[in-house]
């Protein structure tokens, strides 16, 4: 049983980091965005695991919270991408160069 | 498995009245901003937001000093979260003043989504600063930040708000991620998320305060919230998004989240990680000094006020971690002292910055304030109180928040992190003291328009200075009140 946790807990971490580095190295706003939410997905596995592990609902409940929180954000995240969309006609990331050092 | 008994939590509203008066008011305000859209001219539901903020303010003074924990300790009310509120209050309501004044050249600004969601994201803040769980800290600053990543966004149709409103939104939405990871490996590692039962798990298996989760966890969270507070290396961010959004609303992102996000930083790392405080303080100690020191000089060089005060406020979060180093009750009392003391300095700078505009636009140039203090004395002698402040000049607070930070530095120990404080506090005297020269001994280039200005800003700059200076030459009363709640902070 614990063996599987850790199994668990290591794919939660692959997750993590391959949602981490996309987020600094893509381009375009929206796969930033749901690179973000691959992280989000390894945290709730996370918090499931441990909530398994620890034999306790706290992490099970956290998790619904997250995923609500999480909808809310791409709500406006994605709102603000479309009025990006119709200002500047793109959404990479690396073209929102207005305001400078 | 045993089996969960569900017990419905008695309903405890003194423990977050502050806080539901902040939301039925901002629900309200929503509701007569779409019922009544024909009165756009006037500044009804500014002011109908205000009366909501001074009840919640007169109620967190009254039940001051009231020691419970609520919601199983979800919330916690004690001195601290006290406050915290009382903090988030005073930067809600100079922003709706300033707000009031500012949406005159920006009349997208004055309506009912505005001030709801200024509301929310202080009933964020103040949840932030009595949170007793993970989740609780978690929600409030989710709240807090969706909120402001569309406040940031406001002025829909200039691009730079919107470029704003993005870069706050996908890196504090990436910082958020870090920050529940760490919760997640903090409650693998102890079976709880409660902030008092993290300590008291701790205290009984000493095995697990050096375990590598736990440290991971602990280096997570300090990721996640190193971006709230703007704190090196996680504070590119902060320019360009101080710069592109509103300056009301500028000025309400550098003070209040500020105080939420320490406030939840010293209850986590206080609270429930008190025993790893050896740890971290060597970390902590480096962070510090890197964000003081690449603020202030990198500020040196700003002409954009907006931009030379973001960098500023990369400062100020650097002077507060020194507090947070010191560790001890008095660097504690120092941060939330500091805190105070700044959300007046900064609002009332930010409330100047934004009187001067125009239909649609702002002047935002350091330029654009040459002979400004002559031609407006009162205006030009309330920004010279607040630049003076800031720098921690006597008489204004600023100087006694920084004595009282540095002072606890060195009683813990900290000499050297006290010194390179001070050393910073000269450097950021040149760009503080530009803004003052600018205003009385520069030759004006182009004529500035400034229409004449609103009672509520005039009200809300005088709140301002009065805080300023009531702090900085009677500190006691605000400085007994910071200990105490310090002191009265649950365990």
């Amino acid at each position: 049983m614990v063996a599987y946790h850790n199994l668990y807990l290591a794919l939660s971490v692959v997750l993590f980091t391959i949602g981490a580095i996309g987020a600094i190295t893509r381009r375009n706003a929206i796969v930033v965005f749901m690179c973000i939410e691959i992280m989000l997905g390894a945290v709730n596995l996370a918090f499931i695991t441990f909530g398994r592990a620890n034999q306790s609902v706290d992490g099970i409940f956290m998790v619904m919270f997250v995923m609500a929180v999480a909808a809310a954000e791409a709500a406006v995240g994605l709102a603000i991408f479309i009025l990006m969309y119709r200002k500047r006609g793109t959404i990479n990331v690396e073209s929102f160069n207005l305001m400078k050092w | 498995m045993e089996m969960l008994e569900f017990v419905v939590p008695a309903l405890n509203v003194k423990a977050i009245l502050p806080q539901a008066i902040l939301s039925l008011t901002a629900l309200t305000v929503l509701l007569v901003g779409v019922s009544s859209p024909h009165n756009k001219k006037t500044s009804s539901l500014g002011y109908l937001s205000l009366v909501g903020v001074v009840v919640a303010l007169i109620s967190t003074l009254m039940i001051n000093g009231a020691r419970e924990s609520a919601y199983n300790g979800m919330v916690l009310m004690d001195g601290f979260s006290s406050f915290i509120t009382l903090i988030v209050c005073i930067v809600t309501l100079l922003t709706i003043l300033s707000s009031i004044n500012y949406q005159r050249f920006f009349p997208r600004l004055n309506c009912g989504e505005y001030y709801c969601l200024l509301l929310f994201a202080a009933v964020g803040m103040s949840f932030m600063g009595s949170a007793g769980n993970l989740l609780m800290i978690f929600l409030a600053l989710e709240t807090m930040s969706i909120s402001i990543y569309v406040l940031a966004g406001f002025k829909s149709d200039e691009a730079q708000s919107i470029e704003s409103a993005m870069k706050y939104f996908l890196l504090g939405a990436f910082a958020s991620g870090f920050l529940l990871f760490g919760f997640a490996l903090v409650y693998g590692c102890t079976g709880t998320m409660d902030l008092v039962k993290i300590s008291a798990f701790l205290t009984a298996h000493p095995e697990v305060i050096h375990s590598k989760m736990l440290m991971g966890g602990v280096a997570l969270m300090t990721v996640g919230f190193g971006f709230k507070v703007a704190m090196f290396p996680f504070h590119m961010w902060t320019p360009d998004v101080y710069e592109g959004a509103p300056t009301s609303i500028t000025g309400f992102m550098a003070t209040g989240v500020k105080a939420a996000a320490f406030a939840a930083l010293l209850r986590v790392f206080f609270v429930a990680l008190g025993h790893l405080q050896a740890d971290w303080t060597g970390i902590m100690w480096l962070l510090a000094f890197l964000t003081m020191t690449i603020g202030n000089v990198v500020a040196l060089s700003q002409t954009n006020i907006k931009r030379m005060l973001a960098y500023s406020s990369i400062a100020h979060a650097g002077y507060l971690l020194v507090g947070f180093v010191a560790g001890s009750k008095l660097g504690q009392s120092g941060i939330l002292f500091y805190l105070l003391s700044y959300a007046f300095t900064n609002l009332g700078a930010f409330g100047v910055i934004a009187l001067l505009g125009r239909d649609g636009g702002e002047y935002t140039s350091l330029d654009d304030f040459a002979g400004l203090g002559f031609k407006y004395p009162l205006m030009g002698l309330a920004m010279a109180v607040f630049m003076f402040s800031m720098a921690g000049i006597p008489p204004a607070s600023g100087f006694m928040g920084k004595f009282y930070l540095f002072s606890s530095a060195m009683k813990a120990g900290f000499i050297w992190l006290a010194i390179f404080g001070v050393i910073n506090s000269v450097i950021s005297l040149y760009y503080y003291l530009r803004v003052v020269v600018v205003m009385y001994f520069k030759e004006v280039e182009r004529d500035v328009v400034m229409p004449k200005p609103s009672a509520a800003v005039v009200v809300g700059l005088v709140i301002a200075a009065i805080g300023v200076l009531q702090m900085g030459i009677f500190p006691s009363y605000f400085w007994d009140m910071a200990r105490q709640s310090v002191q009265a902070m649950l365990m």
